[in-house]
Parts: C-alpha cells; sequence; structure tokens
C-alpha cells in the first residue's frame, strides 16, 4: 500500500507543481495556539512538519530557535506534540504529518513508545535531525515496519558514494538541505546551482520525492518549483514571532502568508 | 554488560566503529552536513598522529612556546596544617594562558594548518579555553571566532579582554542559559554553516567523537610530564597515590590521568570532583555525583542533567568553566569501570579551599581547581602520612577576582 506522503507527491505531480511543505514549532506559541496555525495553513499545504523543540538545537537558525524556546517556556511536553496531531486530524482533509526534532527527546521517550503514539495518532514520517545515516539505521527499520517514513536528510557536503547509501536505504521521501547552514538562512547559493545538485541527486533514483529545505522563502521559492516539493519554517517561525511583537493574531497572518506561498509556485 | 578497560591503549581509542566508548558513551549525533567534515578530520587526525614531523612540532611548541613541564611542588604548609597525606600540586596555571586549554589550542591550531583552513572557532565558559585559543590562533597566523555566552562575558571579563587583545571576535550568546552549554551549541551550529572554510575548536573533552580524542590526545601532556616527575621525585610510581581533579567537561582531568591508567586503582586513585553549586541550590553540574541518566548532547551520548522529556537541564556553579550539563564520554566510561570515582564540592567548599590555599601556599588556583582542592582538604586529615595526593592546579585565579573579591571581601592572590 503506497503511503499518505507518497500519494500527496503523487497528487502534487499530476497537477504539475512542486509540494509545499511547511514547518512548525509544536506548542508555539502555545498547545492550543499551535493547533490553530496548523489548521489555517493546512488547505494550502501537501504535507506538514511540526518540530518538537529540543532546548540545545545544533541545526537550528535564529527563527526556529525562538519558536522552540518560546514553546519550551510555555511547558511543552513531548506527549503535548500527539494531542495537537489528534485533534488536527479531526479536521477535514488533514495533510500528512511529519514530525521533527533531535534525537535526544526521542531517546527518553523511548524508541518504541515514541513510535507507537506516532502510530496511534497517525503520524506519517519522521525526521531526526542529529541521527545521520548509519547511526539511524535501525530506528529506521524500526519506523518502516510501523509503515512511518524516516526521511533521510542529504547535504552538499554528502559524498557521492554516501548519497547513493542513504538514497537506497531511505522511504519515499529525501531531504535535501539546499546550502551550508542552519536552518533559515540567507540563501547563500544561487537557486540555479541547488537546482544543480538537487538533479545530480536525483538522478540517482528518479523514484522517489525529494524535496529542497533551508533558505526558502516567499523570495526564493518560485525559482526552485521545479523540485518535488520544497519546504519552509523559519519564515512561518519569523512570522509568528513577528506577529506576536506587534500583537496580531499570528493564525490569520500565517494562514496568509502560507497562502501566498503556495500561489507562488501552482 | 561489564565494561572493561584495555590495558596499553590509549582511553580516546577504545571505541568502537560507531566511535562509542563502552558502546554506550560518545559517537557522532550531528547533522548530516557535518558528517563530512568529521570524517576528513577523523582521516587527517589518524595520519597526522603517525607523522613524525607532526609529533616533533607539537613538542617544539610543548616545550619552547609552553615551557613544559609545568612544575610539581610539595605544599608543605598545607600538609602540615592537615595532618596525614603529603599534599601536591601540579602548577599546570604555570603555561601561558594560565590553564590546560594551551595543549588543545596548539594541537587544534597545527591540525588547521595542515588541512589549510584559515580560521578557527571555538566555545569558551569561564574564557581559559577562548583566551587561549585567541592567543595561538595569533602565534600561528589564524584568523579566530570565541562563542561566550553573555551570564559569562559579564562574569569572566579580564579573559574576554585578553581575547580582543589577541585580535579575536568574541560573539555573544544570548540564548537559553547564556553560559557555556549555549555557547558550545552556537559554535556549532555556527560550524554547520561555515565547516568548509573554518576550523572548530570544541573546547574541552565533548562533543562528537574526534573532538574528543583531540582533545584528549593534547591534555595527556600533563600526565606524561607528571609520571616523569613523580618518579624522579620518589624514585618510583609511590603504593599509595591520589590524582585529584575538578571535571567540568573534564579535559584536564583525562590529561591528568591518561598514564597513569593501567596502574590498578588500589594503588594510583583517580578522583574527579565536579561542581556542587551554591550550598541551596539543586542546579549542580554534577550529572556523574548525581547518577544522571545517559542523553545526548552536542553530538555525543553522555550521563547528562534533564529532565524527564529528554530537555537539557540548566546549572548553576561559581566556575563558569564548570556550569556545563553533561560531561566527557571518557569520564562516563571511567565511572562505569570504575576506574576512577567522583564527588562533588560546593562553590562554598570551593571558596573556602581557595582561601586557605592560596593564604598558605605559592600558589593561586582558580575556583575551578578549588574544587579539587576542597576535596583534598576534606580527605587528606583521613589519610596515612605515606599516601600521596596531587591535586591538578589547572587554573589561575586572577579570571576570578571580581567573585572571589565579592564573596569573600577581598582578593589576595
Amino acid at each position: 500500500m503506497k503511503s499518505k506522503i507518497q500519494l500527496a507527491f503523487e497528487k502534487c505531480k499530476k497537477e504539475k507543481r512542486p509540494a509545499l511543505i511547511s514547518y512548525t514549532v509544536a506548542s508555539d506559541p502555545n498547545q492550543k495556539k499551535s493547533l490553530r496555525i496548523l489548521s489555517s495553513i493546512s488547505p494550502h499545504v501537501d504535507l506538514a512538519e511540526i518540530g518538537f523543540p529540543f532546548s540545545t538545537p545544533i541545526g537550528d537558525g535564529p527563527d526556529i530557535q525562538t519558536s522552540s524556546f518560546r514553546a519550551i517556556k510555555n511547558g511543552f511536553k513531548l506527549r503535548d506534540i500527539f494531542k495537537i496531531i489528534k485533534e488536527y486530524n479531526k479536521i477535514n482533509n488533514p495533510k500528512p504529518i511529519i514530525l521533527m526534532g533531535y534525537y535526544n527527546m526521542i531517546y527518553q521517550y523511548g524508541e518504541n513508545n515514541f513510535l507507537k503514539d506516532c502510530k496511534k495518532v497517525g503520524v506519517s514520517g519522521i525526521i531526526c535531525v542529529d541521527l545521520p545515516w548509519p547511526e539511524n539505521r535501525i530506528f529506521a527499520k524500526k519506523c518502516k515496519k510501523k509503515s512511518i517514513n524516516f526521511i533521510q536528510l542529504v547535504a552538499p557536503t554528502t559524498t557521492k558514494n554516501r548519497i547513493k547509501k542513504i538514497i537506497r536505504e531511505s522511504h519515499d521521501m529525501v531531504y535535501y538541505i539546499s546550502m551550508l547552514s542552519t536552518t533559515g538562512g540567507k540563501l547563500k547559493v544561487s537557486p540555479k546551482k541547488i537546482l544543480e545538485n538537487y538533479n545530480k541527486i536525483k538522478k540517482i533514483n528518479p523514484k522517489k520525492n525529494y524535496v529542497i529545505g533551508f533558505g526558502i522563502t516567499d523570495k526564493t521559492i518560485k525559482s526552485l518549483k521545479s523540485a518535488d516539493g520544497l519546504v519552509v519554517g523559519s519564515l512561518l517561525c519569523k512570522t509568528i514571532t513577528n506577529s506576536l511583537k506587534m500583537r496580531q493574531n499570528p493564525v490569520t497572518k500565517i494562514g496568509k502568508v502560507v497562502y501566498y506561498l503556495k500561489k507562488r509556485i501552482i | 554488560m561489564s565494561l572493561k578497560i584495555k590495558k596499553g591503549i590509549p582511553l580516546i581509542d577504545q571505541h568502537d566503529k560507531n566511535g562509542m566508548w563502552g558502546g554506550k558513551f560518545g559517537g557522532n549525533f550531528v547533522p548530516e552536513t557535518l558528517k563530512k567534515p568529521i570524517e576528513d578530520l577523523e582521516k587527517l587526525f589518524s595520519k597526522l598522529r603517525k607523522d613524525k614531523s607532526f609529533v616533533k612540532e607539537r613538542d617544539y611548541y610543548f616545550e619552547n612556546y609552553v615551557g613544559a613541564p609545568t612544575p610539581l611542588i610539595p605544599l608543605n604548609q598545607l600538609t602540615d596544617y592537615l595532618g596525614g597525606a603529603q599534599i601536591w600540586a601540579k602548577v599546570v596555571s604555570e603555561n601561558p594562558g594560565t590553564a590546560h586549554k594551551i595543549y588543545n589550542a596548539i594541537v587544534h591550531c597545527l591540525i588547521a594548518k595542515r588541512a589549510g583552513k584559515k580560521f578557527v572557532c571555538g566555545d569558551t565558559g569561564a574564557g581559559m579555553a577562548g583566551k587561549t585559543l585567541a592567543m595561538v590562533a595569533k602565534k600561528f597566523g589564524l584568523k579566530c571566532k570565541i562563542f561566550m555566552g553573555v551570564k559569562d562575558i559579564k562574569r569572566q571579563k579580564p579573559n574576554v579582554d585578553a581575547m580582543k587583545k589577541f585580535g579575536a571576535e568574541v560573539v555573544p550568546v544570548t540564548s537559553g542559559s547564556q553560559t557555556l552549554i549555549d555557547a558550545v551549541s552556537e559554535c556549532m551550529r555556527y560550524w554547520v554553516a561555515n565547516c568548509l572554510e573554518s576550523h572548530l575548536v570544541v573546547g574541552s573533552t565533548v562533543g562528537p567523537n574526534i573532538f574528543v580524542k583531540i582533545c584528549g590526545y593534547s591534555t595527556s601532556q600533563i600526565s606524561r610530564e607528571l609520571i616523569v616527575q613523580i618518579k624522579d621525585e620518589f624514585g618510583k610510581i609511590p603504593r599509595r597515590l591520589k590524582l585529584l581533579n575538578v571535571c567540568g567537561g573534564g579535559s584536564s582531568s583525562y590529561g591528568f590521568w591518561s598514564s597513569f591508567m593501567d596502574y590498578d586503582k588500589k594503588q594510583v586513585e583517580f578522583v574527579g570532583i565536579e561542581a556542587g553549586g551554591p550550598k541551596k541550590s539543586k542546579l549542580h553540574a554534577a550529572p556523574l555525583t548525581n547518577n544522571s541518566k545517559i542523553g545526548i548532547l552536542h553530538g555525543a551520548a553522555q550521563y547528562v542533567i534533564q529532565d524527564k522529556d529528554g530537555q537539557i537541564g540548566l546549572t548553576d556553579s561559581i566556575s563558569a568553566g564548570l556550569d556545563y550539563s553533561g560531561i566527557s564520554p571518557l569520564h562516563c566510561f571511567l565511572k562505569d569501570t570504575k576506574r576512577a570515582r567522583y564527588t562533588s564540592a560546593t562553590d562554598e567548599e570551593a571558596l573556602s579551599a581557595f582561601k586557605l590555599v592560596s593564604s598558605m601556599e605559592n600558589i593561586s588556583p582558580s575556583l575551578e581547581p578549588a574544587h579539587a582542592f576542597a576535596e583534598a582538604i576534606k580527605i587528606a586529615p583521613k589519610l596515612s602520612k605515606d599516601t600521596i595526593i596531587v591535586v591538578n592546579s589547572c587554573g589561575d585565579s586572577l579570571k576570578d577576582r571580581d567573585i572571589i573579591k565579592q564573596r569573600l571581601g577581598s582578593y589576595v592572590r
């Protein structure tokens, strides 16, 4: 049976556009609002990544850090993420959910326990920032057994040989990190160059779905629209931060931002 | 599974193919972007260790720039006052940079040069690692960027001034608790974004496997000197020798002990002293003493202070250099194999140890090694006169003058 993630990509391919993937942090700014934020962006995205915030992230830029620290400060606990997803999946036409975070949280929750709860609420995929290949082999297999996608990452520094091995063991989706940066950096490589690298990777196994993330904003998204999917995260976190600062409602604001992003790629 | 230390092999090399000691400490829990730079560094370091010209160059700088060996001196007044064991100090703070951090800084700068990198970036807590890296980088013609928590910038000002004097850029870290732990995170994030041009210097035996190894390899110089000095002084290794060292990240203690690893612990005992924090606080930076659970922090599995969810816990110590929630995988391994014993000293105990030692002896340890002196003061009276205690005096108090003045009323060297 095809996974929900696979079906989402197939639908986008039919419509000749890239999948739009959002990233927001669970419980940012609080549990209730983060669910409303998710629901407000849901009609415009094809997949939704939800970050579980960690106190000492080594891959995130300032915007996602701010969102994460805000969520932790407001009392985020890992079990909350399952409550949020359970509620989210009750809405009309919910999109496949991908959880993203750091390994210590999964480790303390217990890998099996974590996957059990993911399955229970209907999580479709998992990205673990600091559990690279081959360290992630055992966990990735456990995910597959539960029919949850473990999403491998590939970076500009990844050697060709390594890329081949990673793709061979990947599931339906592979995440290509656009440049050497933490999340949300300014795009320091031209979109042309990013797509050049991207296409080289895609050629290795064109059947898989490859998404590009890091540094994608309303300004850069159009130039990368030939990819299978595009992830926007820091821009959304920043939108929440700015709305809070200006005492605006982040829920309506972020809905508009994502709607506009979608318009740029169809 | 019972863990065992192998004889005749440096502890830093006793990890498995996943980079883990005892199958559960260390490793490489890093973002994909860092996999290649780390692999390159592993290859280069393993090649350089076998390269005679590299080792010769390292030794040249250790002898002529650091001025090895640092003195081993008897603390006669303190011994007489306490009664019991003979107390000695290895005055590592006589180094330029006034701490043990210079060994790691030199080795990393030599590696950076060979790797063709133009600049180095490093983290710092107390500022010792930062100051020393800035100084050494300048000597080797490398640009230098130091990440330091805003809270530490305030409380260790003399070291911040020194870093700037050596031409380093000091990057204030405002995230989280604004101390060492956040400085390490920020520095790693910086490296993720700049790994092709820059060389990362992790300031202690923490972080991904290769950084634990390079740092341990570097600080081992301390015990290479000490074992010779002890044999010179006593004719042989004494029947009862205790090596006391403060443990923050764990670089000085690993270096202080490594050459004695194969001795029976009944003959050469290792005692690691962690930061007990303020007497009434619960935020102790003492993961080994307080039996913290294993977690993943800064790329390595280790005993680490954390909550049930896995969020890394905050710490509170008078010593900025000890304000770290984790501890080197090497020490986790030493604890589980029972080769070393770990305990803690409070802020107050460290302060009074500083007062006693600096008033009686011609040394002025910083508040970090003062934690180890506190343990010496505690145990010496109960021990026999033929027991030898050596304390690694691995930092100088000048950087702490403001804190000491505030807490003790005056600062006298």
